[in-house]
C-alpha cells in the first residue's frame, strides 16, 4: 500500500469506529446524513489529502496532518477556572467546545432576542434535523476540497445559528473552540451553520484558544447566508496552541444589500489555512474581508481569499496584513471574480507584509480575474521590513528598543486594527504583536482630552 | 561641566570625520558649531546621540560624568540628552501624541517616577503647541507623516519643550524655514534657555545666531574646531566666509 493510501486509510478507520459506535449508541442516523457522510469519505478517498503539487496548495504543505493519527475525543471536561483565563472577559451570548465537543457546563446563551436560535449542531439535529439539512452543506459541498470532504464524513458538532428577519443580536455570539493537552492529539470537525434572515444584525466571534501544549487538529467549516439586507460582523480570533493543526474553509453568500464584515485574525496555530470565499448574490451586497496574521517561531499561516461578483453594482473590499518573525511563513492569496454582466462592480484589495526576521517568509499573490467591463478593481501587495530610521528615531526619544519595535509594528497592523471595535479584540492582537501591551490603554482618556482641546 | 568630548576621533564608512575634536559646555550657555560644509558638523551631534554606522577609534564623551559612549541611544535621551534632527523621520501610524507621552513617560520611569496623569500631560501639551502655533490637530496626526518641512521642524522643538532635555543639541534646525517659521522656532528655543541647560546648535548659516545668540561660537574644519570665539566670530564668518579659518588652521 502507498504511503498516501495509508494517509487516508487510517483517517477512514477512524471514521468507521466512529460510525459503528454511533450505531451502537444511538441507532441509525436520518439517511440524509448517512449518505453525505458516505459522499464526504468516497470524495476524500478519491482525493487524499493536498500536496504541493495541487496549485491551491503549492506553499503549504499539510503532511503534519496527513500522517497523523488523531483520535475523536468523547469528553468537554475543561476546568471552568483554566477556561475563564483564556477566553474572552466579554458579555456575550456562548457556545463552548472542547476539542469539538459540545460544553454546556461553559455555555451560557443568556436572553436571546425573539426569532434568534443559537444551539450546538447536535440539538438542531434532535429537535428537527430536516430544518438543518437544508441549509448545511449548501455553501460547501464534498468537493470544494479534501478537508471539506473529510469534514462532511466527520461532522457531528459546531453551532447554528438562526436570526429571524428583523432580529437585531446586541451583545456578540461568541463561539468558543477549546483546544487541550491530550495524552494523544484528537481531531474535531466542528460546523458553524449561520442563517441570518433579512435585515437582521449581529456580530459573530469565532475564538480558537486552548492549552499550551495541546496538538491537535481542528478541520472546520463554517456557511453564512445573509439575506436580503442582513448585517453580520465575524470576527475569527485564532489563537490556538502553536502545536494545533488548524483547516478552516468559511463560505459567505450574499443576497442583496446585505452586509459581510469579516476579520480574520490569526495569532495562534502551527499550521493553519483559512479559506474565505464571499459569494455576492445580490445589488447591493458588499464584503470587507479584513485580515491580520501574525507568526512566529515556525508557523505556518496561509490564507486564501475569494470575492465572487456574480451581480453587478456588489462590493469588495479587502486588507490583509502579515507579520512575520523567527522562520515564521506566510502565504497570501486573495481573488476577486467578476462574472460576466456584473458591471458596476467594486473590487479593492490590499495586502501588506512585514518581516521581522531574514528567515521568516511570505509568499504572496492577489489575482483578479474580470469578465465584465465596467468595473473598479484594484490589487497590490507589498513586503518590507521596519524602518530602522523611525526605531531609531523613536528611541532618541527615550523609547526603549522593544517598545519602539512594538509600536511600529501595531502602527503597521493599524489600518485593520482601527477598525476592530471590541477592545477585548484589539487587546489581545496588540498584546501578541507588541510583545508587551502598549500605552494604547491609557491613552482613551488622552484622545478624549485632545478632542476637547479641539473644540475650544 | 555637563558635556565634555575629548580628542574625539570618528570613523564613517571607514572615512575619518571627526580628528580630535574637544568641546566642553557648561550648563546654561549655548554653543554653536559652524562649518563648511563636510568639516563634520553633524557627525558630531549624531555621535552625541548614538545613531548606527559612527565609529569612534579615540576619545571621549561625557555627559554629567557618565561615559555617553556607553549608554543605549534612549539612556541617553532618558538622561536629557536630545538631539532634534535636521532631516526628522517621517513615523507612519504612530501618532504625535502617542510619542510625546510615550517618550515623556520613558524619561519618568527612568527617573523613578511614576506616569504623568492624563490632564497634567494635556495641558502641557496644549500649552507647549500654541508656543509653537502648531494645531491641535497635529497630535492626531502621524508623526512627521505629510508635514511641511517647517511643520517637522516645529514638531522637533515640540517634542523639546515637552521633554525639556538638560542638553538640547539641534542639527540644522534652520534650514528651509521660511523667516516667520524661524521667529517661531528660534523662540521655541530660546524658551528652552535656562542656567540648569544647555543648547547645541550645528548650523551652516549665520541667520539662526540673529534669532538664537549663541555664548561661544566654534568653527570646525576637518573635523577639528579650528576657532572659537563669541557671537561675533559668527557675524565675522556671515562677510568673510569661511576660507579664512580654513586658511589660518592650515597654517
Amino acid at each position: 500500500m502507498s504511503e498516501v493510501n495509508s494517509e487516508v486509510t487510517t483517517f477512514l478507520a477512524r471514521l468507521e469506529e466512529r460510525s459503528a459506535a454511533r450505531r451502537a449508541a444511538q441507532g441509525a442516523e436520518p439517511t440524509w446524513i448517512a449518505a453525505r457522510r458516505q459522499a464526504g469519505a468516497a470524495r476524500f478517498e478519491a482525493l487524499g489529502f493536498p500536496t504541493r503539487r495541487d496549485e491551491a496548495w503549492k506553499y503549504t504543505d499539510v503532511r503534519a496532518i496527513a500522517r497523523g493519527d488523531f483520535a475523536l475525543s468523547d469528553s468537554a471536561e475543561f476546568s471552568p477556572a483554566s477556561a475563564a483565563a483564556i477566553t474572552l472577559p466579554i458579555e456575550a451570548h456562548r457556545l463552548t467546545f472542547v476539542d469539538g465537543v459540545f460544553s454546556a457546563a461553559l455555555s451560557d446563551l443568556g436572553e436571546l432576542p425573539g426569532g434568534v436560535a443559537v444551539l450546538p449542531l447536535s440539538q438542531a439535529l434532535a429537535d428537527n434535523h430536516e430544518a438543518v439539512g437544508g441549509p448545511l452543506g449548501r455553501l460547501t459541498g464534498v468537493e470544494f476540497s479534501p478537508f471539506s470532504a473529510l469534514n462532511t464524513a466527520f461532522m457531528e458538532e459546531g453551532a447554528v445559528v438562526r436570526l429571524a428577519p428583523g432580529s437585531v443580536v446586541e451583545k456578540p455570539i461568541l463561539l468558543q473552540f477549546l483546544s487541550r493537552a491530550n495524552a494523544a492529539p484528537v481531531m474535531s470537525h466542528p460546523r458553524i451553520l449561520v442563517e441570518a434572515g433579512a435585515r437582521s444584525q449581529a456580530t459573530l466571534i469565532e475564538h480558537h484558544v486552548g492549552e499550551s501544549e495541546a496538538a491537535n487538529f481542528t478541520n472546520l467549516v463554517a456557511e453564512l447566508m445573509l439575506d436580503r439586507g442582513a448585517i453580520l460582523t465575524h470576527y475569527k480570533l485564532q489563537e490556538a496552541p502553536l502545536a494545533d493543526l488548524h483547516v478552516a474553509s468559511i463560505h459567505v453568500e450574499q443576497n442583496r444589500d446585505s452586509r459581510y464584515t469579516s476579520f480574520n485574525l490569526n495569532l495562534g496555530g502551527g499550521l493553519v489555512r483559512n479559506d474565505l470565499i464571499g459569494e455576492l448574490n445580490g445589488e447591493g451586497a458588499e464584503a470587507n474581508f479584513y485580515g491580520l496574521f501574525y507568526g512566529q517561531g515556525r508557523q505556518h499561516i496561509d490564507n486564501h481569499t475569494l470575492a465572487n461578483h456574480n451581480a453587478p453594482r456588489t462590493f469588495s473590499n479587502e486588507n490583509y496584513k502579515g507579520i512575520l518573525d523567527d522562520r515564521a511563513r506566510g502565504v497570501f492569496n486573495g481573488k476577486v471574480v467578476v462574472k460576466r454582466d456584473s458591471q458596476k462592480i467594486e473590487g479593492f484589495q490590499s495586502n501588506a507584509n512585514l518581516l521581522l526576521s531574514d528567515r521568516a517568509e511570505i509568499d504572496a499573490k492577489p489575482e483578479l480575474e474580470i469578465y465584465a467591463d465596467d468595473v473598479k478593481c484594484s490589487h497590490g501587495t507589498t513586503t518590507g521590513q521596519l524602518d530602522e530610521e523611525a526605531v531609531y528615531a523613536l528611541r532618541t526619544r527615550g523609547i526603549d528598543e522593544q517598545t519602539a519595535r512594538g509600536l511600529l509594528t501595531l502602527a503597521f497592523a493599524g489600518e485593520v486594527m482601527e477598525l476592530v471595535d471590541l477592545d477585548a479584540i484589539s487587546e489581545r492582537v496588540e498584546l501578541a504583536v507588541a510583545g508587551k501591551l502598549p500605552e494604547r490603554f491609557n491613552l482613551a482618556g488622552l484622545v478624549e482630552a485632545a478632542v476637547a482641546l479641539h473644540d475650544e | 561641566m555637563m558635556l565634555e568630548v575629548k580628542d574625539l576621533h570618528v570613523k564613517v564608512e571607514g572615512k575619518n570625520i571627526l580628528k580630535g575634536l574637544t568641546l566642553t559646555i557648561n550648563a546654561g550657555e549655548v554653543h554653536a558649531i559652524m562649518g563648511p560644509n563636510g568639516a563634520g558638523k553633524s557627525t558630531l551631534s549624531a555621535v552625541i546621540a548614538g545613531k548606527d554606522g559612527y565609529e569612534v577609534t579615540q576619545g571621549s564623551i561625557t555627559f554629567e560624568g557618565q561615559d555617553v559612549l556607553e549608554m543605549e541611544v534612549e539612556e541617553r535621551a532618558q538622561a536629557g540628552l536630545l538631539l532634534g534632527f535636521q532631516y526628522p523621520v517621517e513615523i507612519p501610524g504612530v501618532k504625535n501624541i502617542y510619542l510625546l507621552k510615550a517618550a515623556l513617560n520613558a524619561q519618568r520611569e527612568a527617573r523613578g517616577e511614576s506616569e504623568i496623569p492624563a490632564p497634567e500631560f494635556m495641558k502641557l501639551v496644549k500649552e507647549k503647541l500654541a508656543q509653537m502655533k502648531m494645531d491641535a490637530s497635529f497630535l492626531q496626526r502621524a508623526v512627521n507623516e505629510g508635514f511641511s518641512g517647517g511643520e517637522k521642524k516645529r514638531n522637533e522643538i515640540l517634542q523639546m519643550l515637552v521633554l525639556q532635555p538638560k542638553l538640547a543639541m539641534l542639527d540644522e534646525i534652520d534650514s528651509g524655514l521660511d523667516i516667520d517659521a524661524m521667529r517661531v522656532v528660534a523662540d521655541g528655543v530660546n524658551s528652552l534657555r535656562d542656567e540648569k541647560r544647555a543648547i547645541l546648535l550645528v548650523t551652516h548659516y549665520q541667520r539662526l545666531l540673529d534669532y538664537i545668540v549663541p555664548d561661544r561660537v566654534h568653527v570646525l574644519v576637518d573635523g577639528r574646531i579650528a576657532k572659537s570665539g563669541d557671537a561675533e566670530l559668527a557675524k565675522e564668518l556671515e562677510s568673510r566666509g569661511y576660507d579664512w579659518v580654513v586658511e589660518e588652521s592650515a597654517a
